[in-house]
Formats: structure tokens, sequence, C-alpha cells
């Protein structure tokens, strides 16, 4: 790792001010991404501002079917939370399948959003939830958060502060999990409304990052079924391509990953 | 058996040290003004060095120094060399390229080293290497066994023309193809054998220490043979004299052949420490494990198998490429050749067998023996083929192996080895009881109901340990002895240290080598010592490798051990006025047969060294050493069942079950035992299922170089395994022992391709089977 | 650089170190405690496996300046008073160790597992949550073993307790 200056923030305010007088600052959350980069020395921030301590970024909050989730929540914490899995266990079951235990006691559904690797479980979830993500300056939507591989809509200086959703009627994530990093080969979240309504997000196959499958949202709107799936296109000219999955097989993966995501649903 | 001796489930002594913390690993250790080093390494596959600029790197602060190849050639360091000599069938020796520890000229592989960075600290020294500034001229890539072979491609080293190290054959040519012209079937098989980084988990480290006011070095080192890295050191690389170079391997966090060779890190790091004054400890990290560590496997091979009609194997002929990567490791060309063709008869009687092996360089790694050493390459050959054939001719593949069953003992296979025992149909028998192979066809049906494709395929296994006598591997091209030496040492008080040659990085010497002295003196197993791995405490030894420390080491102790109950009953039947014939050990006491008259072991060894009344003549003392050079290999077996599902919609194979059933002649320590199976198992399942190194055939850039991208086995990969045992002792030592450590690796990967390609129903599967692949492959079936 | 202050295994501990400097590398070289490992670079192994605050956490991952102010157990610190922790004692019955590389961060990992489960584990839970800890020697199967026979013992004895 690279030299760098490390700060601890107490308040969102101290942190964006902190941020604002270094050179070139990173946030740092739980770290279970960014300190594994700098170790490899991918990524050289001339200063981390750590958020982990700044209380008013922590806690879950459920009133009826709204959820709140303040960004600096741990994986562990989203996991085990009573109040979500009453409105929506699929976010729990998500989240306890993030990295092991030990990343799951440190890293944040913040960090996880705001680093948004293309591998990245969280992403899936927020895009198919339809959920909005509150920085410390303003709202934004999730169909315009996600931007590209590692890219958001996030500015400069700009903090996730909270995750907001309202928890759909019924929902589900299906994970085929990479063999050697077991980060999500191909992850499916799907969520229904009362009103029917469908949204499908896939994360981990996409040659552009997480993204929304209108084709399966259609013929999932029209039936609601696992066998609505089989006769929907995926197109594997979007998809990544790797040495542990070509783009026709993560195309399969996301029919059958969609058509699991339903019957558990 | 006592609670504590031969055959008892004694839980380890070495194990608190490690369960709390204390165990003793070379990165843990720290001497006074020690610096750190890194190493540049080189990004290219393959390139000519044209420049190196190193001030700037040199003037960061705390850089101590910034040493590279010129200078460690001047100071008259040698070349790395491969130490067993083969010959290609023209009689020409094999075409050794020079490995220089720091490379000055040519870079081969991507993680050659070219300059090592000694500094305050691991980041500073990072800081510095990268402004090592290497000119490199970038030369064409190859990484390809097989292109590697073909005509214009790029050429590595200038002493191997056309990249071919050697072309060497074993058996008899003309016999296998008569046979094969006469066949009533032939079956023919394409097989790769993927190649594998052996990934201990202790990364490889090492620290020099130059002591000038006694002109002396100290290596501690992570290795699994600290004496051979002594001699090798000496005798041939010119770091020091070896009563000049201490050579410690202190705790070692597992090895599996990776740790047997000597690496440039070793050698270049005491060099720096004379360079610089300072002691330089290096730590590998787990990138440079994948690119510098040596890899194993790596076999393309073609085969022939013939049958008459009845099935009865009637020859097999062999064509295999092996890659031996960039350079020649220490015992790489041993693997391919005598370690491998030598065990292609498998359980079976075969009258003809022939073998054509090319070693060929190619811009990776270097590949060396891992966890089985060229047996796996055999039995993954062997087994597939009888699993095929078995498909082909259309009887169980059960049926098929008792058919060609070897029966009677000893038996000369066609290619040198000369088995001494076995009962091959009782490891069969036991594996299918076990199984319940009569049951799987309605777990199968029920399977499919679920929408799961069942399958089930065994592997009979045969493999060779404690390879031997030094005589005959000296005559095979061997550059050193395989015997293995031992010295009981008994203190005035009773109690003993054993000094032995062997190494232990997992196996449980400390408790089983102790078990061995417990059972035999009577003593309690913690008054029993085991030393190993410094060569200033233990005398020379050849360390731990091929499953060896249990037929080889132990061995000597028990030849150590006759020395010292020999002297002790001289000593007590003085005592006792008896006859030393009538004397017996029994409980931590000498009696005389059939009285009721002892003395105390303690007693022994206290009137050993007061010498007050010992008989006349006799030296005092009592301290016993032995050299133990075994008559022939052993020859462990067994057969493994593997029940798999396979999820059409995915490739995802999930193992439902795993039956060993191993033959290791008589075992010390059954927990132990099952623990060495257990862990060859993960290995074994692990090529078959998950692991492959893969390098970027044009670049030579290695993709596997991380856990993100190299899949090692987890424990939700993996069942909890149904191993036993069925015993047939080995008649050629001592203890009837056979050797356990590799068989888990050697056994496992065709019986669990055979099962995945039993469950799609299609036999074109390579390793490792990942989902993607086994997904394809059940799709193109279908 | 960063002075850094914590409480290691029930001590005050400081030390001066890079801001830079990951835990497992302060516990190691600051405060000489070398059972916790280092065995890869990717946050994978668990070799590096730490308590933090009540929580197992990977020190391989953790600037030391993060870690600053909080309370940390190392394998160190586990047994008590000479006697060695259930955790520990199981994983020798049952032979869940063989190198010893991986151990502390394995019987770090299962005291964490089996504070979150009690005595209620099962094999397949057990090995879904080793996802992050390798071990090359063993095969997993007496590591499995020795985290169910002390979550049982352990989960029996504090039922017993309350």
């Amino acid at each position: 790792m690279y030299q760098t200056n490390y700060h601890r923030a107490s308040s969102v305010q101290e942190a964006v001010e902190m941020m604002s007088n270094v050179p070139e600052g990173k946030y740092l959350a739980g770290g279970m991404t960014l300190i594994p980069t700098m170790k490899q020395r991918l990524a050289a921030p001339s200063d981390l501002v750590d958020l982990r301590h700044i209380t008013e970024m922590r806690g879950i909050m459920v009133d009826g079917r709204s959820v709140r989730i303040g960004a600096a929540t741990t994986h562990e914490e989203v996991a085990t939370s009573v109040e979500i899995r009453a409105v929506c266990p699929a976010l729990c079951g998500l989240a306890s399948h993030i990295g092991d235990p030990h990343v799951r006691h440190m890293g944040t559904i913040g960090g996880s959003i705001a680093n948004n690797d293309p591998a990245a479980d969280y992403p899936a979830a927020v895009l198919a939830l339809d959920a909005t993500i509150v920085t410390d300056r303003r709202e934004i939507t999730a169909d315009d958060f996600f931007t590209g591989l590692f890219e958001t809509a996030l500015e400069d200086g700009e903090i996730i502060t909270a995750i907001r959703f309202d928890a759909p009627a019924t929902a589900a994530y299906q994970k085929f999990a990479n063999p050697a990093s077991r980060y999500a080969m191909t992850g499916v979240f799907v969520a229904r409304r009362d009103n029917g309504e469908v949204r499908l997000a896939v994360t981990g196959a996409g040659s552009n990052g997480v993204f929304r499958h209108r084709g399966l949202e259609a013929a999932l709107a029209a039936n609601w079924s696992p066998d609505a799936v089989a006769n929907v296109t995926v197109d594997a000219s979007d998809l990544l391509s790797d040495l542990h999955a070509s783009a026709a097989y993560r195309a399969n993966l996301v029919r059958v990953m969609a058509k699991r995501a339903v019957a558990a649903a | 058996m006592g609670v504590e001796g031969i055959g008892a489930r004694v839980a380890r002594k070495e194990d608190k040290r490690f369960l709390t913390g204390k165990g003793r690993y070379t990165d843990d250790m720290t001497v006074p003004g020690m610096k750190y080093a890194v190493f540049v390494r080189s990004p290219h596959a393959h390139a000519r060095i044209t420049g190196l600029e190193k001030t700037a790197a040199a003037a960061m602060p705390g850089v101590i120094d910034v040493l590279d190849g010129q200078q460690l050639l001047a100071d008259g360091i040698g070349n790395l060399i491969c130490g067993w000599m083969i010959h290609s069938r023209d009689g020409s020796p094999m075409k050794m390229g020079a490995w220089r520890p720091l490379a000055n000229k040519t870079v081969r592989y991507v993680g050659d080293a070219v300059a090592i960075v000694v500094a305050d600290s691991v980041a500073a020294a990072r800081d510095a290497a990268e402004a090592v500034v290497v000119d490199y001229e970038p030369l064409p890539v190859v990484t390809d066994p097989v292109k590697a072979l073909e005509a214009g491609q790029p050429q590595i080293h200038p002493e191997a023309p056309g990249n071919l190290i050697f072309d060497w054959e074993l058996g008899d040519a003309a016999a296998a193809d008569q046979a094969i012209a006469g066949a009533a079937h032939v079956t023919e098989m394409k097989i790769f054998n993927n190649r594998l980084s052996p990934n201990p988990m202790e990364p490889r480290s090492t620290l020099g220490i130059y002591d000038p006011g006694d002109d002396h070095y100290t290596c501690y080192t992570t290795s699994q043979n600290p004496h051979l890295a002594r001699l090798v050191m000496s005798a041939f690389y010119n770091v020091a004299p070896e009563n000049k170079l201490r050579v410690v391997a202190p705790d070692v966090g597992g090895g599996f052949g990776s740790k047997i060779y000597i690496y440039p890190e070793e050698i270049v790091c005491l060099w720096a420490s004379k360079r610089t004054g300072v002691p330089v400890k290096w730590t590998s990290d787990r990138t440079e494990a994948f690119l510098t560590d040596a890899h194993g496997r790596d076999h393309v091979s073609t085969v022939k198998m013939a049958f008459d009609g009845n099935s009865r194997i009637t020859a097999l002929k062999v064509d295999t490429i092996a890659n031996l990567g960039a350079y020649m490791s220490l015992f790489s060309s041993a693997v391919p050749t005598y370690l491998y063709a030598t065990l292609l008869s498998g359980q079976y009687d075969i009258p003809a067998i022939h073998a054509n092996v090319r070693t060929v360089y190619t811009n990776t790694a270097p590949v060396d023996a891992y966890r089985g050493a060229g047996r796996p390459e055999a039995t993954y050959l062997l087994e597939r083929t009888m699993e095929t054939a078995a498909r082909e001719l259309g009887i169980s593949p059960a049926e098929l192996r008792r058919i060609n069953f070897i029966r009677s003992f000893p038996h000369q296979t066609p290619v040198i080895m000369n088995y001494d025992a076995g009962d091959y149909d009782a490891s069969l028998n036991a594996a299918m009881a076990a199984a319940d192979w009569d049951g799987f066809a309605a777990r199968k049906a029920e399977a499919e109901q679920r929408g799961m494709k069942r399958g089930i395929g065994m592997s009979c296994y045969i493999e060779a340990c404690g390879i031997a006598p030094s005589a005959a591997v000296g005559s095979l091209g061997a550059g050193v002895g395989l015997w293995e030496s031992a010295e009981v040492r008994v203190n005035a008080v009773g109690t003993i240290e054993v000094m032995t040659g062997s190494h232990s990085h997992g196996q449980g010497h400390e408790t089983t080598f102790a078990q061995l002295v417990a059972d035999r003196l009577g003593v309690p197993i913690d008054s029993v010592n085991i030393v190993h791995g410094d060569t200033d405490k233990v005398q020379m030894g050849m360390g731990t490798y091929g499953s060896r420390s249990g037929a080889v080491g132990m061995s000597a102790i028990v030849k150590a051990l006759d020395k010292v109950e020999a002297k002790a009953k001289k000593i007590a039947a003085h005592l006792m006025e008896a006859d030393e014939n009538d004397v017996v050990v029994e409980n931590g006491e000498l009696k005389v047969a059939g009285t009721d008259r002892s003395v105390p072991w303690s007693q022994v060894a206290l009137a050993a060294y007061t010498a007050h009344n010992l008989p006349a003549g006799m030296e005092p003392g009592l301290k016993e050493g032995a050299f133990y050079d075994p008559a022939n290999f052993t020859f462990p077996a067994g057969c493994y069942i593997c029940e798999v599902e396979v999820d059409p919609e995915t490739g995802q194979t999930k193992i439902v079950q795993f039956v060993a059933a191993d033959d290791f002649g008589n075992i010390i320590n059954p927990m132990i035992v099952e623990g060495q199976v257990h862990g060859g198992l993960a290995q074994g399942i692990g090529q078959a299922l998950l692991e492959g190194v893969h390098y970027d055939p044009e670049s030579g850039q290695l993709l596997t170089a991380s856990y993100m991208d190299y899949a090692m086995p987890r424990a939700d990969d993996l069942p909890s395994f149904n191993v036993s045992t069925s015993n047939t002792p080995c008649p050629n030592n001592p203890l009837g022992i056979k050797g356990c450590g590799e068989a888990g690796a050697i056994g496992s990967p065709p019986a669990l391709i055979n099962a995945i390609t039993d469950a799609i129903g299609h036999n074109t599967l390579t390793m490792p089977a990942t989902p993607q692949k086994v997904w394809a492959v059940a799709n193109a079936a279908n | 650089m960063a002075n850094i202050r914590m409480t290691v295994n029930g001590r005050q501990v400081s030390g001066v170190c890079d801001d830079r400097t990951l835990l497992v590398h302060f516990i190691r070289e600051n405060l000489g405690l070398t059972g916790t490992h280092v065995g890869c670079d990717t946050t994978q192994c668990g070799a590096c496996v730490v308590d933090m605050d009540g929580q197992s956490v990977k020190s391989c991952s953790i600037l030391a300046a993060q870690a600053a102010g909080s309370t940390i157990t190392t394998i160190e610190g586990l047994a008590q008073n000479g006697d060695l922790h259930p955790v520990q004692e199981a994983f020798k019955a049952h032979h869940g160790l063989q190198c010893g590389f991986c151990t502390p961060g394995m019987v770090m990992t299962a005291v964490d597992m089996i504070r979150r489960h009690g005595g209620n584990l099962d094999e397949e839970t057990v090995r879904a949550e080793l996802e992050g800890n390798i071990c090359r020697c063993t095969g997993y199967h007496n590591i499995v073993k020795a985290i169910l026979a002390a979550a049982a013992e352990m989960g029996g004895s504090r039922q017993a307790a309350e």
C-alpha cells in the first residue's frame, strides 16, 4: 500500500469538511474493498476519511413497509435485522451471503453501493427494490445511481448517508457464486409489487455493471411464475466473459437464477 | 497396543503451540538489525534485459541497498540446477538451460527475479522496488507445451533446441505395438492433467543472516528438507561451505512438495546479508507464491489400452508431453519419468507397457513435484482409461478391474516396479460396500425426480512411496541418496530426544515418532522429544516428501532404537547380574524375563552416564545413530468411490459421498493417517473440480494469480469423507509401513471425473470440471 | 505516522506506525504477537482473523489506525490461566489442525461462529460459515467435527449456566 493519511470523522459534516481539505481523498467505510485494493496498489488515495464512527449513518428504521438503512450499517446488521426480515426477508438473505462472516462484520451497505463493483450483491437489490440513495446533499433514484463499472452518480466528496425503499409484496435473490472469488458470477434480485409491477436486476454478469432485464420483467409481470422466464431471450452480447464464465454461460445463469428467484419469492 | 504406543489415536503433542499462537514460522523470526527484502520481478514472460537503473530506488527513504544479477554473478553465486539426470532415448543427456537466481540477461517467465531491494520495512522496500527501472526488450512467448515443440516457436534456452529437454522412454515399444495390433479392443484417449499451484497456507519465507565474525551464514527457511538445502547451496550455488552454513526450517506451514526445492530467494537473501551487513528477511505474498512457487502436473497425453476377447489388458501405450516451465527445478526431471511411467501398470497385470515422455520448456513458472508427483498423473490416465474401456466394453467398472487385478506378490511390472504386497480386491470390496454401490440405481432415480443428474465413479490407485534404495535411484540418475537418518539420545534422567532427518510440516512427526519410541521402550510419550529441521542439531538427513517419513524416517529410528536397546540391556544385565539375553524391556523397565527382578529405564540411563558400574570395556553414554536405506519402494493402494449430483441447469457438481478404502500397511496413529487422507482427498478433489493455473497464451501473463481467480477448495465445496483401511503390511521395512501422505491426492481425481461423466452421460471432460465446463459438455451432449 | 492505542488481550497497548500499516502487521510487528498470520493478499484465507469489539474481523484488511481505540482479542488471548478454550480443546481432540498455519484464524472464526449460533450448529452451517477461511491440510473434515463438538459442549454449558 502507498502512503496515505488517515482521518476519523465523527459526523457527516465533519467528513465532508475533511474531504474538502485533502488532495485525493477517499471515504473509508468498512474498507472491505478499498483496503484490499490499496494493498494491491491499485488505488492510492492521499487521505482516507473513516466514516465508521459516525453514529448518524448507522441503524435500521422500518415504519410500516418503509425501510431506511443507514449507510454505515454492516452486512451482518442487515442480515440479522428482525425488522427488515419482517417486511423484506430477501434483503436479509442477500446480506447474509455477502463475502464471509468477517467481511460482513465490517462491510457496509453504503460502501458496497458507492463502490458499485460489477460482482457485488447489493446493487442488484437496490435497483430491483427501486430504492432511493440518500446522500449528504440530495436523493438519487437507483435507476439514476449506477452508471457503469465502479461508476456511480456520486459527485466528488458526496457521501451516501442512507438507503430507503418501500418493501415489495415479495422478493428474492439468487446468486451463482464464482468458484474462486465467491463473488456473484451471476446474481438476480427480483421484486414484485402489490400492483403486479416486477423489477428484476442482474449483478455479476453485465459488462457495464448491474442492470435491469426488461424482457424478464415484462414476462414476469405478465405471468408471475418460474416458467415464465423459459422463453425470454437473454442477450449474451452485453454480458461479461472471463476465465470462469463465458457470456453464453452467464446468459444461461441469468435465466436460471431468475427462475429460481421467482420460485423462492 | 498401549494408549500411547503404535496404533493408538494419540492427540498431537505439537498442537498446543499451534492452537495458542505460539508456533514459530519463518516469518515470525526477528533478529537484531533485521531488514526486509522485496524482489523486483519481471512483468514479461520472455524478454531481454537491456538496462537496469537503480540509483533513484537506492536513494529512497529507508533503503539499505538494491542488488542485481550482475553483482550476484560477479560474486560467483552459481546457477540453480536440476538434481536428477535423465537421458533421452538417443542416449544424450537432458538439455538443462541456465537458471540465474537473479536474471542478468534474459527473463523467461512472469515473476522471474531480477533484483532485490533491502530496506527498513517491507513497505519501503516495495516503494523502492517500483522505482527500479528495468529496460526490457520483449521476446515472443510460448506457454503451451504442445505448441512449444512445434517448429518456429520461440526458443527459450539456447541449450535446448526446439525447447525439448529430453525425449525419454520406458518399456517395450515393439511388444506394446504388437499387442495393440492383435487386440480385440483398443481404448484410445487424450488425457490432460491440469497445472496446479500447491498453495501451502504459509507462503515461502527466508531469513538470511551473515555473521562476519565467524564468516558464517544462517538461513531460516520454509523448507521440507533443510539438509538438502544446505548441501545444494554449498555444493552448487557457492553460497558458503557446509560447515559455514546453518539451515533451519522451523515450523513450516505446509509444503506439499513446493518447499522441497531451493529457490532463488534463499540464495539471494544470504548473499544480500553479506553484501549489506544486515540480516535480510523476505516473505512471499500470495501473488508471488502463485507466480514463483513450483507448480505441479501439466501433462498432455495420448493413451492406447489394448484388450483381449476376455477383457484382459494386453498392452498399454502412452505418449506424454510434460511442461517443465521456464527452468528445470530441483527434481523436475524425475517427476514425469521415474515417478510417473513406473506406475503405469496400476493395480493391473499388464504384459506390455511402453511410455514415451517428452519434457519441454515454456514461458511459465517451473513445474516440479506436487503432492503425489507423477503418480496422480499416471493414476488419472490409467483410471480414466479403465472407466472408458468399461463403458466401451459394456462391463461394469468393478468387473473390468477385477478381471485385471494383480493377485500374486511379489509382482514384477514391465515398468521397473516390483510390487511387494497388496490385496486390491479387499479395498475394492470395502469401498463398494461402504458406498452402497448396489443401491446407486435407486438413488439415481430419486435424484432424477428432483431434476438432478446423479453419477458414480471409482478409481483403483497404486502408488510408490519412500523412493529407494539409494543405489537404484542413483543408477537412474538421482543426484542424492534416498535413505534417512536418526539419532536416539537418552538423557541421564531417562528422557529421550530423537534427532530425525525427516521434517514435519503438518504430518505430526512429533507425535507419531514419539509413539514409536514410547511403544518400544515403554516410556511415557511426554518424555520423548522429536528434534528436526536444524542442520546444527540434526545429523545429515534427507527430509520429507514422497510419503517417506514413516517408511524410511521411522525405520531409521527403529534401527537406532535397536542399538540403544541392545546397549541398555547390557547395562541392565550387568546391574542385575543377569544374562543380557534374558533382559526384556517392558513398561519402562528392564526386567529379567520370568523373574521379579527389574531396573527402571531411568536408572539404566543414569548408570550409562555416571559410568560408575558399566560392563568392562563399555563406553559411557546412551546415544545411538543409524542410517536406513530401504530395500524397495512401498506400494500403498486403494479404491476410491465418488458419487455426485450435477445440476444440469448450472453445471454445478455436488459431491454427495466420497469413500476411500486404503491399504497403508501398518498404522502408527489412525487419527493422523485419516487426517492425511482427508487432506489428500481435498487436494485431489480440488484438482478435479476447482483448481487450474492459467496463463494468457499470447502474453504469458498469469491469469490465476490470487484466490480471486484460482479456486481453492473451501469447506462447503467438500463433503465429510468416509475413510477406512484394510491393510497388508509392507514386508520391506521393520514397521510394515507403506505411507499415506499422498494417496488421497493420487486416487481421487479420476473417481470424481468418472462420476461426473457418468452423471452427464458424456465422456469428454477435462479437469477442473468447473460448472461452466460441465454445463457446456452436458448441453452439447443433449 | 499514527500513534495507536488499543486494548489487546486485556492489556492496554500503544505503538507508532505508518497510517498505512495494517492491523495484522501492527499486531505481529509492533506487539510481537505472531500467532495471527497472513496467508493471502485478497481478504480470502482468514489466517489473520481476530476479534475486534466482539466480532471476528480480518486484520489484514483493516488499518491499525481504523482499529485504534478498539478492544482486540488474538489467538494468544483465548486460553485463560493456561487452560485451553473449549474450541482449542476440540481442535486438539479431533485433529482439526495439521501444519497449524490457518489454525489461529480457524479457531477465532469458530469462537465467533459459536457466539452467534450457540449450540444450534449443523454441518452445513459450519461449512458455509467457513467460507472466509482456507485450510490446505485437513480437507476441513476434522475442523468441522471439532467446531460441532465445541458448539455442542459450549451450547450445553451455556444453557446450564442460564
